[in-house]
């Protein structure tokens, strides 16, 4: 379809220089000063179009020519196409200020509505958008039954109130309330006639008949958006529009302004009118004009509700239902927002929609603004939601996870209600298994929107199971494949990952013998225990190539980060603890899918470091799981950023400045399990199957081991006799590293030789270690090691022999 | 209300990176407030931040449409029609939400809605609390005129040079950007005010 003849259409458009333009444009010119606009400038204006539209830089059109643009669009008599065209020109060309259009040049509301939408579209400069209106309430307010067509003028009004609220004045807001008002509830119930020959056509004999239902039933009250007919009046169409506005107009002329604040402190006196306000409705006409259009606003919502239960014959109009349902429900929320006298009125009959509703999948999405009713007013009206978070939050997600709209929806629906949830919040905490579901399956789309929502997830009682749930994200993705081809089939196209066909892993996954594994996977919510997954890991291990697990396992890391700035905010000495340990224990044990591990390792390892720094003493107090760490470690390779992090930390903060605790046998039985990892790090030859390690554990390696030395001085012996391990001239290392290894180790060793600076330079106190030392030049570390070797080397210079 | 819909080429996935994702086609309806700015060519300053604004939403559209194809398996000849004849099956395309926080590109945060048609992408930029089931409904229309009434199946045509049938249908069923309650009958009403106008 995007041919290549339509790449180079596209790039002349971009390329044209300015002469060729000019001449194009006085082209246009001569054509549009003809009397009679024919095809040619038809199509000339629509290569204008694209030459205009095609590229984002300015485009500098003759005067002139803009000039009968503006005149052609305002013509009492001009073809649609034309018109249309014109004003799509000047309005890609907006913001601009050679537009010189006004209000007053047109001629029909048609017109009007074009000219508004180029001059809404420059940006608001010169108060464009309050003339707009202006202009536009004038002919709305004009009662001419015959006259020109209103319903091209409500649009432009509904997008200037969303432009500019302020733009109108009360006694305008008002008037357009009223006029509302009769338009959505007084609209003829009669089919309109239709527009064959003229005004005086013999269509007369015919009388078009009633309005019919979307199940073709003749209609029963009064005329809404689900109301059908082969033919519309013009008030119906103002109906249709009218309520289309509806929801925008409510809230900007509600007393509360636009962008109205919440109903939480609203339920003491929602409370309080319960208790005075009957069911009755009020006696219409004699209300003031807003609450003449609240009332009317009322029914017109109501009534959809019940048209909703017919069943429609068309499938366009069976989807408008759910639409109709869902504006109905946050009209009704808007409502009952700025008049809490609704609200008896609206629960009763909520409940019995949510009740109709629950039971069908095809409605799903409108249980999200029902779920959110309820929970703004359900304090008010001692709704019981505990059964609305039930279905929603159990049994929904779990079962259409797969659904891209649906997942986006109930995110936001979780993002955006937070507050609202208020003392219930365990309700969202508790079920981050089943929305790690949406997760799981959608995770190109919902990653920026958890990384914004786990803050709020995040509790220090579910801690550690949410982070072996995110860290097994991926295998969660495999899992609910596999998963949903053992469903029956719900639609016609397969859900699942169609260009892996038979997975051998499909009969396995229903094995009873691991079901119990395989429904903690799959547990909707918080079980308060953990399970060993690892014979998932290698069950699922032939889904790993697949692309959406793949695409689920690149977000893993970014979760990661999330997850670690929320918990370090709650978690307490126990809990930073545990944490660390269950990174040292997954690091090892994680879904092997290509480049996953490695990712993740790169962020355990930073949190690790993060946490100890946070919590030094930690070192100390798990010091028995460091050393079983340390004696564990196969490959190093494999694990070489855990393993620099822990030894790292291990030499920064196993000493008596961090926790009184640590004691010299600590220190030395650290020393021994780092000495032999030394050993088996620098004796061992690279092989094909062991790669060799990177330099940098070697050197954080001996850097630690003469920390540690320097703590214990009975150890400095040994480590010195560390120094034979320096790598000789065929090292594996590569030559770079090499340098380094050896050009730390005689740094290193010749600190030891002087033991109290040793302590001084590896293991400084508190008060040295402030930021500042750290950034200033002449106390860096570095230059002090470098320092006290040349001076060391010197020293052994002018000694004799 | 719709602040903006546009079209967009759509690559299929798998393929080498030739070429550039191209905006066919945009609308903004109305501008965001111009922030004050005394230096010269300020309205071609806005211009230019309006297109690239676009040209953000299309990329961010055409990757999530293509990790979508891939995470399905679907094959990227599926972007291809496979004849004339057969209605597009609208109810299957690929489809998706996602939301744009405040200043990334807009300056209000907003939801795009988008759907994969043939190797177009379609996109409604939103206010963020628009009515979702309305916007999916109002795209998927969008859609079936488009391809309908510019004949997009048939091979060798493209949409570059019809700009005037899209304001066309734009302004009869997503007027100023306002998404619109139409039942099946005012949706014909309005295909057939169309087709008066623009024979085919």
């Amino acid at each position: 379809m995007f041919t290549a003849g339509a790449e180079s259409l596209l790039q002349q458009a971009r390329e044209i220089q300015a002469e060729e333009l000019r001449k194009f444009c006085s082209r246009v010119s001569k054509l549009l000063r003809e009397e009679d606009l024919g095809p040619d400038a038809i199509d000339c204006l629509r290569r204008l179009f694209l030459i205009v539209s095609a590229t984002k830089y300015n485009r500098r059109l003759d005067k002139t020519c803009v000039d009968l643009l503006q005149a052609t669009l305002c013509l009492p008599a001009c073809p649609e196409p034309l018109q249309v065209l014109c004003a799509a020109i000047l309005r890609e060309m907006s913001p601009s200020d050679s537009v010189t259009l006004s209000c007053d040049h047109t001629h029909n509301t048609r017109q009007l509505s074009l000219v508004a939408s180029i001059l809404l579209a420059q940006g608001d400069r010169r108060e464009e958008v309050r003339t707009v209106a202006q202009h536009v309430l004038r002919a709305l307010e004009s009662r001419q039954p015959e006259g020109p067509s209103l319903r091209h003028l409500l649009p432009v009004m509904s997008k200037v109130m969303g432009l500019s609220p302020g733009a109108l004045q009360e006694d305008q807001t008002t008037l357009l309330s009223k006029r509302l008002t009769d338009w959505l509830r007084y609209a003829s119930v009669q089919q309109g006639l239709p527009h064959s020959g003229g005004f005086f056509s013999t269509s007369r004999a015919r009388q078009p008949g009633p309005i019919t239902e979307v199940d073709g039933a003749v209609a029963t009250d009064f005329f809404t958006v689900l109301s059908t007919g082969h033919h519309f009046t013009e008030d119906q169409w103002l109906n249709v529009q009218a309520f289309s506005m509806l929801r925008a107009w409510l809230l900007h002329s509600g007393p509360e302004g636009p962008g109205a604040p919440d109903a939480d402190d609203k339920s003491e006196l929602e409370g309080s009118t319960l208790s005075v306000i009957s069911a009755t409705s009020t006696t219409g006409r004699l209300l003031p004009p807003r609450e003449r259009l609240r009332e009317v606003a009322f029914e017109y919502c109501q009534r959809l509700i019940e048209q909703s239960t017919r069943r429609a014959l068309r499938k366009g109009d069976s989807d408008l239902q759910k639409a109709c349902l869902v504006e109905a429900v946050l009209v009704l929320d808007v409502l009952c927002r700025q008049d809490p006298s609704f609200l008896y009125r609206t629960l009763s009959c909520l409940k019995a929609l949510h009740g109709r509703l629950s039971g069908d999948p095809a409605c799903v999405r409108v249980l999200l603004p029902l779920a959110r009713f309820f929970l703004t007013h359900g304090e008010a009206a001692a709704v019981d939601s505990e059964a609305v978070y039930q279905h929603l939050f159990t049994r929904v997600p779990a079962e259409l996870f797969h659904s891209p709209m649906l997942a986006f929806e109930f995110v936001q629906f979780c993002r955006d209600n937070l507050h609202l949830f208020g003392g219930n919040l365990s309700i969202l905490t508790l079920s981050f298994p089943n929305l790690f579901k949406f997760l799981a399956w959608n995770s190109p789309a919902l990653t920026a929107e958890f990384v914004a929502l786990l803050p709020a997830l995040v509790d220090a009682s579910t801690a550690v199971e949410m982070l072996h749930a995110l860290l097994d994200l991926p295998c969660l993705t495999a899992a609910l494949d596999l998963q949903l081809r053992s469903w029956p089939a719900a639609s016609e196209r397969p859900l699942w990952d169609t260009s892996l066909r038979n997975p051998s892993c499909l009969e396995a996954f229903r094995d009873p013998q691991l079901q119990g594994l395989v429904q903690h996977l799959l547990r909707s919510k918080a079980s308060g225990t953990t399970q060993r997954l690892a014979p998932l890991h290698q069950l699922l291990q032939p889904m790993a190539s697949c692309a959406r697990v793949a695409q689920c396992a690149e977000a893993v890391p970014t979760l990661l980060h999330a997850f670690f700035s929320a918990v370090t905010q709650v978690a307490s000495g126990a809990l930073t603890n545990q944490l660390v340990l269950l990174l040292l224990e997954r690091s090892d044990s994680l879904y092997r899918v290509p480049q996953f591990e490695a990712r993740v390792h790169r962020v355990l390892s930073a949190q690790f470091l993060a946490l100890c720094k946070l919590k030094p003493s930690l070192v100390v107090e798990l010091a028995r799981d460091l050393l079983e760490f340390l004696g564990s470690v196969n490959d190093v390779h494999g694990r070489a950023s855990m393993v620099t992090s822990v030894v790292w930390a291990i030499g920064e903060y196993l000493s008596v400045t961090y926790d009184r605790r640590c004691t010299v046998e600590q220190i030395n039985k650290f020393f021994e399990a780092l000495e032999a990892l030394l050993f088996e790090v620098t004796q061992s030859r690279p092989s094909a199957a062991l790669p060799q390690c990177p330099p940098q554990v070697v050197t954080v390696l001996m850097t630690t081991l003469t920390k540690l030395a320097s703590r214990s001085q009975d150890l400095i012996p040994r480590c010195l006799g560390l120094g034979g391990l320096s790598p000789g001239a065929s090292s594996p290392h590569g030559e770079e590293g090499t340098e380094a290894i050896r050009t730390r180790a005689t740094e290193l060793l010749n600190l030891l030789k002087m033991p109290s600076v040793a302590q001084f330079v590896l293991t400084p106190s508190p008060e040295v270690c402030s930021p500042r030392y750290h950034r200033d030049v002449n106390t860096a570390l570095p230059l002090a090691l470098r320092t006290v070797s040349r001076l060391v080397e010197k020293e052994a210079g002018l000694l004799p022999g | 209300m719709v602040h903006a819909f546009l079209i967009h080429t759509l690559r299929a996935p798998h393929a080498e990176d030739t070429g550039l994702c191209r905006v066919l086609y945009s609308c903004v309806f109305g501008a965001e407030k111009s922030p004050d700015d005394p230096r010269p060519h300020g309205a071609e300053r806005d211009r230019l931040l309006r297109k690239e604004q676009i040209l953000a939403v299309a990329r961010q559209v055409e990757s999530m449409c293509r990790l979508q194809l891939q995470a399905s398996g679907r094959p990227p000849m599926d972007l291809q029609p496979q004849s004339s004849d057969e209605p597009v099956p609208l109810h299957e395309a690929p489809r998706g939400a996602f939301r744009l926080a405040a200043g990334d590109p807009f300056q209000e945060p907003r939801t795009v809605v988008w759907l994969g048609v043939l190797s177009l992408g379609f996109a409604l930029v939103l206010d963020a609390h628009d009515n979702l089931l309305l916007a999916e409904g109002t795209l998927r229309l969008l859609a079936r005129l488009l391809v309908d009434h510019l004949r997009l199946l048939a091979p060798g045509t493209n949409l570059l040079l019809r700009a005037d049938r899209i304001e066309g249908i734009l302004t009869r069923f997503l007027p100023h950007g306002q998404l619109l309650f139409l039942n099946d009958q005012f949706v014909q009403g309005l295909e057939k005010e169309f087709s008066a106008a623009w024979p085919r």
